[in-house]
């Protein structure tokens, strides 16, 4: 299939309809918008549902009843928005619900601005939900990745029964890009013989639930829940890596902003600087195995983000103490520029202590 | 693009580059020594706005016209009554930056009144390689939804087929073909073969419409 030019936002909303994405049900916010105004326009054709909700709590807690039911389901917002929505995202880690969350990260805190940010990190990796639980945590760099990412984050959710978010800054849904979209490897899905389908007379009822009366079936089900973050640590984490092997530096960056850092790596290099760099792909699941490939030579890490470094600690406990880290970010919508970002490497280059 | 009437107006289809075709238009303008005044009134993208090219814009001599609510960065902006002057003011060369779709071109009814036949051209920016103008049905269904809500006539198609910085010869021509098969049928020239400089050099020579070389002023050096 040929290429197209789509919107960020658009491909979201094509791509997920491709992986059979059924039911949408979210809340409008700036920068996300053109994401439930695809949605609206286009699940009716495939014989399933859009509905905005009067909330973004509402529109959560429909995603659980719809993932509930075994259907393939999806909700999106902005930043103050996901913020709202969390008490259902933990609700449904508790209960073990496959669906699909899209941030389209907006400056914060609070309504903050319209404009691209990654101050988001500590939101979608920890968690602003109560309880022991985590999300697979998706952070698409282009359009392409973002639409491959969209389709496969539903196969991952339903693989191992879990809420995968998928988060992009404000770029990633504003901006246009060309898009193809193909079928993504194929995984082994289990039947989803626990849905509340109707039991027909033939089975016991089936129970959607995240409430526990007794602590220690309580703990079980939290155990059980670890055993499955741990399998999912060891088979769903991607990365990118450039030239860890001589590098003098080695900078961190994920989504849009990595691709602002590879423009300055490709300055550096003029100059004959060797820059590295580690972009995570899955923030959680956070790549660890990647900095082990940081040669003994380099001098320091550079994180870039666009947020006031709230992957700092992630890249600290995944460099254990063998190099120093640095930051460098702007925030509030600011995307930072590649000089800036070379000007920073220089100084770690040149050994700022 | 010095014979076109005094009052531009660049609509199309979301996502169809207007904008990029509205500012490179405009540059050209004023670098021809004109008057230029450019009204950026899309209400509808909330980033990638001409109003955010201000600066670059003002020193190239030309006066924009955006929100009148002073912040680029506004989920809502308001249309400045400012752009009234440059409409009634007969010195100035206008070129309108329509938001995309009848939604954005809804705000066109405002200025019904300037729009008179010979005194104004609107144009209609097609890019073929967006998923919802690919074939001719669909790409006249917008251009006569456009013109419905915005009370005024397309005098004129703009080719302005791209995969941003990968465009290539095959883009524009698959472009060209769609846009001659709409011309046809509603009798609407192409005016501009709206193409990056590398690729307008490699275009033939005979095609319909004035080959408009752009810069992308609106893309980041690193984005696709």
């Amino acid at each position: 299939m040929a290429k197209i030019l789509m919107k960020g936002n658009e491909a979201i909303g094509a791509a997920a309809i491709k992986a059979g994405c059924k039911y949408f049900f979210g809340y409008p916010i700036t920068p996300q918008n053109e994401l439930p105004e695809y949605m609206s326009r286009e699940l009716p054709k495939v014989g399933g549902v859009f509905l905005q909700a009067e909330s973004e709590v509402a529109a959560i807690n429909m995603v659980y009843g719809a993932a509930g039911a075994g259907a393939r389901v999806m909700t999106s917002s902005s930043s103050p928005g996901i913020a709202l929505k969390q008490e259902g995202i933990s609700y449904i880690a508790g209960a073990e619900l496959p669906c699909v969350i899209v941030n389209i990260v907006r400056g914060g805190p609070g309504l903050g601005g319209i404009q691209p940010a990654q101050s988001d990190y500590y939101q979608s990796t920890r968690g602003g939900g109560n309880g022991d639980y985590r999300t697979v945590v998706y952070a698409p760099a282009t359009l392409q990745e973002t639409v491959d990412l969209v389709m496969e984050a539903f196969d991952v959710a339903d693989q191992y029964r879990i809420p995968v978010m998928v988060v992009g800054d404000g770029m990633i849904g504003q901006m246009m890009e060309p898009v193809e979209f193909k079928e993504p490897k194929k995984r082994n899905l289990p039947p989803k013989d626990w849905a509340t389908t109707g039991t027909k007379g033939q089975r016991k009822p089936n129970i959607i639930n995240s409430l526990f009366i007794d602590p220690k079936e309580l703990e079980d089900h939290v155990l059980r829940l670890e055993e499955k973050y741990k399998v999912i640590k060891q088979n769903e984490v991607r990365y990118e890596t450039y030239n860890l092997e001589d590098a003098d530096v080695v900078v961190v960056a994920y989504g849009t902003t990595s691709r602002v850092v590879k423009n300055a790596i490709a300055k550096c290099e003029a100059e004959g600087l060797r820059v590295g760099l580690i972009r995570p792909i899955t923030l959680w699941p956070f790549p660890d195995e990647a900095f082990e490939k940081i040669s003994d030579k380099t001098k320091g890490i550079l994180t870039v983000e666009m947020s006031t470094g709230q992957m700092i600690d992630d890249v600290k406990i995944a460099i254990n103490g063998r190099k120093p880290v640095y930051f460098y970010g702007r925030t509030g919508g600011m995307v930072p520029e590649p000089d800036a970002i070379v000007a920073e490497i220089k100084k770690i280059a040149g050994g700022e202590k | 693009m010095l014979n076109d009437n005094r009052i531009r107006i660049i609509t199309g289809h979301y996502g169809s580059g207007k904008t990029e075709f509205a500012v490179n238009y405009a540059a050209k303008l004023a670098k021809s020594g004109k008057k230029v005044a450019l009204a950026d009134l899309d209400v509808v993208n909330p980033y990638f706005r001409s109003r955010e090219k201000e600066n670059l814009l003002s020193e190239m001599g030309i006066k924009v016209i955006g929100s009148s609510i002073k912040a680029h960065a506004a989920d809502v902006p308001a249309v400045s009554a400012e752009i009234f002057a440059p409409l009634q003011d007969e010195s100035y060369d206008v070129v309108l930056d329509v938001g995309g779709d009848p939604v954005g071109a809804r705000v066109l009814g405002r200025y019904y009144n300037y729009f008179k036949e010979g005194k104004y051209d609107m144009f209609f920016v097609i890019n073929a390689n967006r998923p919802e103008t690919q074939e001719v049905e669909n790409t006249i269904k917008y251009l006569k939804e456009i013109e419905r809500v915005s009370r005024a006539k397309v005098t004129g198609l703009i080719n302005n087929t791209h995969l941003l910085k990968s465009t290539t010869v095959e883009d524009v021509l698959k472009g060209q073909k769609l846009a001659e098969e709409v011309s046809k049928k509603l009798n609407i020239p192409i005016k501009y073969i709206s193409v990056l400089e590398h690729v307008a050099r490699e275009l033939p020579s005979n095609l319909e419409g004035e080959i408009f070389p752009i810069t992308l002023y609106m893309r980041e050096e690193w984005m696709l």
